[in-house]
């Protein structure tokens, strides 16, 4: 086996040392009868190049000359390559987590690095290393914001990544925390008068994400001071983390949950991802996950080490602010590196970019079928409604090896013929005309039945 | 230094400021292609909701960039320079083949919500995984969702949960034994169970008799680890579960140290209900200083209505999809399907190796543990007699009557240009040395070992304020972690 680095003559005169005289000997404390007297039913053995072969055919049934609108939660952005270059170096790919400080000062002077520009972008004091994921991080901020304010009640925005409001679901179930869902409105923003009567006394936190689930940016100042007149925290989830390239970040929330994907990291299928919660100073004992602080050795040079362990489970055991111990680290780097490349200024020419790819679509989309919640800024997603399934139209689009927009049905029932369509700066003008074309050939094709219908009525 | 080490030397490696003390106003490594559709006027669309400053975000060239986090990376240490002794983390070689596949353009660009006539390739990856992993643990179903291995105790302990109430008691606490990972009791909070502690016995086992007293109806399971945190194989497995399910409870299997059993046992077939795996661990998907991992949950048929949603099936036609309409799930424990990427990663590594593979992989790196445990006995306390499986745990006992703690110990066995091994942990064990040398490490490296620990124990005898004061030879000193704890900086500032 090509991964193994010994001879028959070295496991030999390893057993002999050991003292004993067959490998079976070691391994003589499990029980007879539950020792496997037989070869694992799994593929044989096979080569490099089979491997390669293998997975290049999976790669060919997924799709892998299609471009898409899809975007929902992960987005499609370009990737400098220098990410893949730099994160591929075995000493950051093949290390562990940073506990010996004075042998990991690469990882930990990144992940310094790394809460410093999460903290600017988000507009948050400091930032953790990592969450699993968007979903999780935003569950995690709110069994946060309950241990904070020492309330029970959460109230959570309809608009916000239905499967993160699922997975919210899951993690609440059994800490005792009754949800409460707030609607959007015909702008695609938070309703505010239902909020006002949704937050009580007992609520914890105001959780809701913006740019939301259609792309709608939320008014976050004012939902801050509904929570807020009630002793309620407000945190922000963030899907999209181009977005803080040039919409401006929610300074006013006590919690940023965000999911940074979109900084570098391959959309993968769905994952790995990189959650992210970030919050002000006065909360940060009560913050999950990993944190790296600065201190000095015996002589007084700069290093970092993991602080703040005693939030962890490893210390606390059953009292821990959370179960977590892997996290993302290494998808961290890919976000970190990402967020070097393109810097103060990149970042916002790039949030710009998207910003008109997307303002170009939802226009032409909305010459022929109805663009939603056109009553609040949007950053680079939209709403198409159609009056044919979205799933035929993309059925055809596929024809045209182009994933057309998320039909929306299965999660929002209510907006019938939708679909959440998406721009990034990878999306072509072409693209974008032949999407708006063979929509405009669907609604011209359902009128003209129905002009048939209503003649032959 | 004291003694010479045969393994490292020092080089000269480079200084390296933080990224924002090289940024200076103009530099930039990024370039975007040209706008193929009109400009848009910011302020306009955005109204108060544009964003003018990015603070003190870095601007910087591209060979700095490269400069900067390689020269980053040139201080950490990794298994590609050499053991990583780590117990209970089962640092093993990454094959480079798994990065290579899981970055061919459809798996790496795939978004998780294409239709299902072009997500095929992906479905096959996770059923393929998934009948891997359920033969070689001998479970009948699994769960590819959770992201690591807490997260998959969070998942099989709610899927506990779910069985529980549907016998019409969810029960009220779970049992784990004192040598247990932390992660166990934090969990097993998560999911509103209280923890009950289960002393092990003088043999580093779970105590029968204890457990015997301690099971009731109200025990909703037992997590226990096997081989437990001692690499010690706990040979009354089966009792163990007849005990559990004689009272309705069911037995959790923390599969942190699969590593030991992958195709010479399988716990499905010694009573275990429900299990995690740490693809990041027994699979070789890399550790990239701290994750990401993927922490697949295995379990008997019992439990099988209450996975998290969606389950990967097979159509009648023989295509696949993923299915959501099931009443009893848990739900979603993360958005999409969980840590895809390490799942190719784990399938590559399944691939390379074979049945005969994995069994070879299991029996080095057994084989490498005694072979540790021999070579040290007798120069550290082994505080625990019994036979070790992947992994051996030693005590300093000897050298703390010199005032020389574990953690001493380690920090001089980063002189000698060896990663430690787990500090204090098992928590059963007082100044525990945990180590794990894993299958990927020649004879050679053992040996080099070996001569490092012992000649660290004899450095002890003669001069233990030199140990004390290690590590000798790094960038830095043994840092202040009481400082940073007392006063955190957790970010730069201008």
């Amino acid at each position: 086996m090509r991964y193994l680095p010994k001879s028959p003559a070295d496991r030999e005169a390893m057993l002999k040392a050991i003292g004993v005289r067959s490998i079976d000997d070691l391994f003589s404390p499990i029980p007879s009868e539950y020792r496997l007297a037989r070869d694992l039913h799994v593929p044989r053995q096979m080569a490099e190049s089979e491997i390669v072969d293998w997975f290049k055919l999976r790669s060919k049934e997924n799709g892998d000359d299609y471009t898409s609108f899809l975007g929902a939660g992960a987005y499609y952005h370009y990737r400098p390559v220098v990410i893949d270059a730099l994160v591929q170096r075995g000493e950051f790919l093949t290390s562990y987590t940073p506990y010996q400080a004075e042998f990991a000062q690469g990882t930990l002077q990144a992940i310094f690095e790394f809460q410093t520009m999460i903290s600017e972008l988000t507009g948050m004091d400091l930032a953790n290393a990592s969450m699993y994921d968007g979903s999780t991080g935003a569950a995690e901020a709110v069994m946060m914001a309950v241990r904070i304010t020492g309330k029970s009640g959460a109230v959570i925005a309809r608009s916000v990544h239905p499967e993160y409001r699922e997975v919210l679901g899951t993690y609440a179930t059994h800490q005792g925390i009754p949800l409460t869902t707030v609607a959007f409105t015909d702008s695609g923003r938070l309703n505010l008068k239902e909020l006002e009567k949704a937050v009580g006394d007992d609520t914890a936190c105001v959780l809701i994400q913006s740019p939301n689930f259609f792309a709608t940016i939320e008014d976050v100042e004012t939902i801050a001071e509904i929570a807020h007149r009630r002793g309620a925290l407000l945190i922000v989830s963030i899907a999209e983390a181009v977005s803080l390239g040039i919409v401006e970040p929610p300074r006013v929330a006590d919690i940023v949950a965000m999911e940074a994907q979109s900084f570098g990291v391959p959309m993968g299928f769905g994952g790995p991802y990189c959650g992210v919660i970030a919050t002000k100073e006065k909360f940060v004992r009560q913050m999950p996950g990993r944190l790296a602080g600065q201190t000095v050795d015996k002589k007084g040079k700069r290093g970092f080490v993991l602080t703040l362990a005693t939030r962890e489970q490893h210390i606390r055991r059953e009292k821990a602010t959370s179960n977590i111990c892997t996290n993302q680290a290494l998808v961290a780097l890919m976000v970190n590196i990402f967020m070097t490349v393109y810097g103060k200024v990149g970042l916002r020419e790039l949030g710009k970019q998207n910003l008109a790819k997307t303002a170009y679509a939802a226009d032409q989309f909305g010459k022929n079928a109805a663009v939603l919640f056109g009553g609040a800024p949007r950053f680079n997603e939209f709403v198409v409604q159609t009056s044919e399934d979205p799933s035929a139209i993309n059925s055809r689009l596929l024809g045209h090896k182009i994933v057309g927009g998320l039909p929306l049905k299965r999660f929002y029932p209510e907006l019938g013929n939708a679909a959440l369509w998406c721009c990034t700066e990878l999306t072509t003008r072409s693209m974008i005309d032949t999407a708006v074309g063979l929509v405009a050939e669907s609604e011209r094709s359902v009128r003209s039945m129905k002009e048939a219908e209503e003649v032959a009525l | 230094m004291k003694h010479m080490t045969r393994k490292a030397t020092r080089h000269v490696n480079q200084n390296e400021n933080l990224i924002f003390e090289k940024s200076s106003p103009g530099k930039a490594a990024w370039k975007l292609p040209p706008l193929d559709v009109p400009e848009v006027d910011t302020a306009k669309l955005l109204g108060k909701s544009e964003r003018k400053d990015l603070g003190n975000m870095p601007e910087v060239s591209e060979i700095e960039i490269i400069r900067h986090f390689t020269r980053l990376s040139t201080w950490n240490y990794a298994i590609d320079l050499g053991m990583y002794p780590l117990g209970s983390c089962t640092m093993k070689y990454n094959p480079r083949v798994n990065e290579f596949v899981s970055r061919v353009d459809g798996l790496a660009n795939g978004h998780p919500y294409q239709p299902a006539k072009i997500s095929q390739g992906a479905m096959r990856i996770m059923k393929t995984l998934s009948d891997c992993l359920i033969e070689i643990t001998g479970m009948d179903a699994i769960t590819l969702q959770p992201a690591a291995g807490a997260h998959g105790e969070f998942t099989g302990l709610l899927m506990v949960r779910a069985y529980h109430e549907s016998q019409g008691n969810a029960r009220k606490k779970i049992l784990i034994p004192d040598s247990a990972h932390g992660t166990n009791p934090a969990t097993a909070a998560t999911v509103g169970y209280a923890v009950e502690n289960l002393k092990s016995n003088d043999r580093g086992m779970v105590d029968v008799a204890a457990l015997a007293a301690q099971m009731n109806e109200d025990v909703a399971a037992l997590m226990v680890t096997n081989p437990n945190t001692l690499g010690v194989f706990e040979q009354e497995i089966h009792k163990i579960a007849d005990l559990m399910h004689a009272k309705g409870g069911l037995l959790y299997m923390d599969g942190a140290n699969m590593n030991a059993l992958v195709g010479k046992t399988r716990p499905g077939d010694f009573g275990v209900d429900v299990m995690h795996l740490n693809l990041h661990k027994t699979f070789s998907t890399p550790h990239g200083g701290g994750g990401p991992g993927s922490g697949p949950v295995a379990i008997k048929k019992m439990l099988e209505p209450f996975l998290p949603t969606p389950v990967v099936v097979t159509k009648p036609d023989g295509t696949m999809a993923f299915e959501y309409n099931r009443p009893q799930s848990v739900g979603r424990v993360r958005a999409f399907y969980g840590n895809f990427g390490m799942f190719i990663r784990a399938l590559a590594y399944i691939f390379a190796n074979g049945p005969d593979g994995l069994r070879q992989t299991t029996e080095d790196a057994v084989l490498n543990a005694n072979y540790i445990r021999k070579g040290l006995e007798g120069v550290y306390d082994l505080p625990y007699s019994s036979p070790s499986m992947h992994e051996v745990v030693f005590s300093d006992k000897v050298q703390s009557k010199k005032g020389v703690k574990t953690m001493d110990l380690a920090k001089r066995l980063i002189d000698y240009g060896f990663h430690p091994y787990t500090t204090a942990f098992p928590l059963i064990v007082p100044g525990a040395l945990m180590i794990e040398p894993t299958e990927s490490e020649p004879k050679e490296e053992l040996d080099l070992f070996i001569e490092a620990m012992k000649s660290i124990a004899e450095e002890v005898e003669e001069d233990p304020q030199f140990v004390l004061d290690a590590p000798h030879n790094t960038r830095i000193s043994r840092l202040d972690e009481t400082l940073a704890a007392r006063k955190p900086v957790l970010r730069w500032k201008p």
